[in-house]
């Protein structure tokens, strides 16, 4: 019953024209797809592809930002390894941020995810309160995480002290200051919540009912039906809370200049990193360097490494990405 | 499809690293350009970090030279703060006059050119700086390098409670560090469970006013020794200091005082401790009698120099402040600096801001006009101004980078993380010159 249309117009054009049309065509249609690829490609040149070379330049000259640059060769690589002492502070704070913000990150979300996933009635509604945090700009929520945890005058602290227990000093305190960024990015992580309960809710049912069939409980089944099928994204999530941690500047920044009391609210370079420079992270004394110290060549060779980990980092774990996409590619 | 990449990807690269290596280059230049002739309307682009009322302030003082120059329009901007009025200089587009409220950039701004050499026109026009005095003169210059001049001053004194030293018993304000360390034990209250209800004097790095370039002076201590490298350790000043400040952290325990200063105001907030009556003795810039004034104008305090630890340096103090040039690559520099020299050296000028901004007027000549009225708890800022002892902070090629490695090594001192105050201050020395030397050619 289908019918077949002979067009001859349409043979003319789809066949393929000989000698110099045929090239002047591809030229053509080469030139159009420029055009159409050009505002990504200008993008990718202005906007990455220059600025990771010139960074890359300036990671090996003494450039102040105001005047010529001048090559010193790996002199900025020698002093990030061997000569500046709080880099280490530094690089500590950030690694502490990859590894416990990550996991918490993840888990919380996870765990958030799992509840919201089950609630029948007014499921839209916790949804949307659990995501809302992750709307409020960085430095308001940072603002009024200080003013909640603040030791003396904090709701917090006020609670506890009625209840008989003398309240920690949150980011007045160096061992406490990282954990309560950590509590602040655990309130704002709605984004990777609302991604892992997409996940969840698309976790083909039959499965669990098969699993049911077989006697499996509640964490037989999570473990081995909505673990390895979410897997892809769980790891999403870890590359994603990884870039986060090594690209932590804002909350710290803030929450370190208003806990130590000052006015100036992107910090002096006195009170950066307050209290004891536990919350001065890469990205944070990264930024000092170049902006406050004119060693724009040295914060380009801080910016050249944390590339280099950012890269590797994200690189073995697509790795494992595509390996969970396979494995379940070959499981479905 | 690999081999018609490589040629367009070295020819990018290539392109790169030249535009790379040709970013922010070139000089000013270093003849004095003439002012504009007063037939000939200009405009003239002013760049500060006012705002509000006190923008307010200088445009009053721009109104008062735009009246005598009436071809010379002033376009005040406020809120520049000096990584804007740098991001503007690299890009080309500077304002043609730059006011910064801070002295920690002035390395840069003179080594580097970004702010243009000021002693062409002072020579030309005979600009007798004399009249500002050293310690000024020093903060607004590098290495022999001219690129600012003052446009007011920050001195930093002693601020007393009045009700809280007639409860202690204490008739007056300490002029020692000795009695100011005894009368801060006697000034403090402690609640039942030991926990800071009153504190004499917060003696924490970097909280508030407290901070080592504004305490040193009165140790007498020196920041370079004689080969200009950094010279804590060298310096006797700086064991004194820190010996002094460890006593006092002490006394309060560390934790103990954490807990108290969470728990105060923001530095220019209604409720900063002293403000609050919370803290008994600060040390603070002339400017926080203007936030008294109108936050709590019932606080009964007294003001005077801060205590010294030698009787022969009391009297003075540190200070600092705004300080206005000409960036490298403004298109009015003849006009800029006409008016440079208009807001730095005419005395009814500096008088109308200081009035206006509670600052203190920096020249010698404006200190003594009948027309200043900045009230009595503001006549000692003006005496220490005036005093031999004044001191200021060396200008560094790394901007305050170095406060902050001596403000890090106070905190670890207090702490008891550092046990060996000389070996310490030499780490210290070492770790500051490396990081100017980061820098170097």
């Amino acid at each position: 019953m289908t019918a077949t249309l002979h067009s001859p117009a349409r043979e003319q054009r789809t066949s393929p024209a000989p000698g110099k049309g045929r090239g002047r065509i591809r030229n053509r249609n080469r030139l159009w797809l420029l055009v159409f690829l050009s505002p990504w490609a200008i993008g990718l040149v202005v906007f990455f592809i220059y600025p990771l070379l010139a960074t890359a330049y300036f990671s090996l000259t003494n450039y102040n930002g105001l005047d010529s640059a001048n090559f010193v060769g790996l002199r900025n690589f020698v002093y990030l390894f061997t000569g500046d002492e709080i880099v280490r502070t530094a690089a500590y704070n950030t690694l502490w941020l990859v590894v416990v913000l990550t996991v918490l990150r993840v888990a919380f979300s996870l765990g958030v995810a799992a509840v919201l996933a089950r609630v029948q009635k007014g499921g839209g509604l916790f949804r949307v309160l659990c995501y809302l945090p992750s709307l409020v700009p960085p430095v308001a929520a940072t603002l009024t995480f200080v003013f909640v945890l603040n030791p003396q005058i904090g709701p917090v602290n006020t609670l506890l002290r009625h209840v008989g227990i003398d309240g920690p000093l949150w980011f007045n305190d160096p061992n406490l200051s990282k954990p309560a960024l950590t509590l602040l990015t655990l309130w704002g992580s709605g984004e990777l919540m609302i991604i892992i309960l997409a996940a969840l809710l698309d976790v083909p049912k039959d499965l669990y009912e098969a699993a049911q069939l077989d006697g499996a409980g509640a964490w037989t089944q999570f473990r081995r039906i909505t673990l390895p099928t979410i897997a892809p994204v769980l790891l999403f999530g870890m590359v994603n809370s990884i870039i986060f941690a090594l690209q932590y500047f804002t909350q710290a920044i803030v929450a370190g200049s208003v806990a130590s009391g000052s006015a100036d609210m992107v910090g002096n370079s006195q009170i950066i990193g307050y209290p004891n420079n536990s919350t001065l992270t890469f990205p944070v004394w990264l930024y000092q360097q170049g902006f406050r110290a004119y060693h724009m060549g040295y914060a380009s060779a801080m910016a050249v490494v944390l590339f280099v980990v950012s890269f590797a980092f994200t690189a073995l774990l697509i790795r494992q990405l595509r390996g969970a996409a396979h494995t379940e590619g070959a499981r479905s | 499809m690999r081999a018609r990449l490589r040629p367009a990807l070295i020819l990018v690269a290539a392109g790169v690293l030249a535009t790379a290596a040709c970013t922010a280059g070139g000089g000013g230049s270093t003849e004095p350009a003439a002012a504009p002739d007063s037939s000939k309307p200009v405009t003239v682009t002013v760049w500060s970090n006012f705002a509000d009322r006190e923008l307010g302030v200088l445009k009053s003082t721009l109104d008062a030279y735009h009246g005598k120059h009436v071809n010379v329009t002033i376009d005040n901007q406020g809120s520049q703060d000096d990584d804007k009025i740098t991001q503007a200089i690299r890009g080309g587009n500077p304002p043609d006059v730059a006011i910064s409220f801070t002295t920690d950039n002035i390395g840069q701004f003179c080594s580097q050119g970004s702010w243009q050499d000021l002693q062409p026109y002072i020579d030309r026009d005979k600009v007798n700086l004399d009249d500002i005095p050293q310690a000024v003169r020093d903060y607004t210059q590098f290495n022999g390098k001219r690129c600012s001049l003052p446009m007011l001053a920050d001195v930093y004194g002693l601020y007393y409670n009045k009700d809280l030293f007639a409860a202690a018993g204490i008739s007056s304000p300490p002029k020692s560090t000795d009695e100011m360390l005894e009368d801060a034990k006697k000034l403090t209250v402690k609640n039942p469970d030991g926990s800071i209800k009153v504190a004499g004097f917060l003696p924490q790095w970097a909280f508030y006013a407290y901070k080592p370039q504004i305490v040193a002076p009165s140790f007498g201590a020196q920041w370079l020794d004689k080969d200009g490298k950094s010279g804590l350790g060298k310096d006797q000043g700086w064991q004194d200091l820190f010996g002094w400040q460890k006593k006092l952290v002490d006394f309060y325990g560390q934790d103990n005082l954490q807990k108290f200063t969470a728990g105060l105001g923001q530095e220019y907030s209604a409720d900063m401790g002293f403000q609050a009556g919370k803290v008994a003795m600060a040390i603070d810039g002339e400017f926080r009698t203007a936030f008294i004034a109108d936050q709590v104008p019932t606080l009964n305090y007294g003001t005077a120099p801060a205590p010294t630890s030698r009787p022969e340096l009391y009297g003075g103090g540190y200070t600092t402040g705004t300080i206005i040039g000409i960036p490298k690559g403004a298109k009015n520099p003849g006009a800029a600096w006409d008016l440079i020299k208009y807001l730095a050296t005419d005395t009814d000028a500096l008088v109308t801001l200081a009035n206006g901004l509670h600052n203190v007027p920096s020249t010698k000549s404006s200190l003594s006009s009948p027309n200043l009225k900045l009230g009595d708890q503001f006549k000692p800022f003006l005496d220490i101004f005036a005093n031999k002892n004044l001191a200021s902070n060396p200008a560094s090629t790394i901007g305050d980078q170095y406060l902050k490695f001596v403000s890090d090594f106070g905190t670890s001192w207090e702490n008891g993380q550092v046990t060996d105050l000389p070996g310490g201050l030499a780490k210290l020395d070492k770790q500051i010159d490396d990081a100017k030397a980061l820098g170097g050619k």
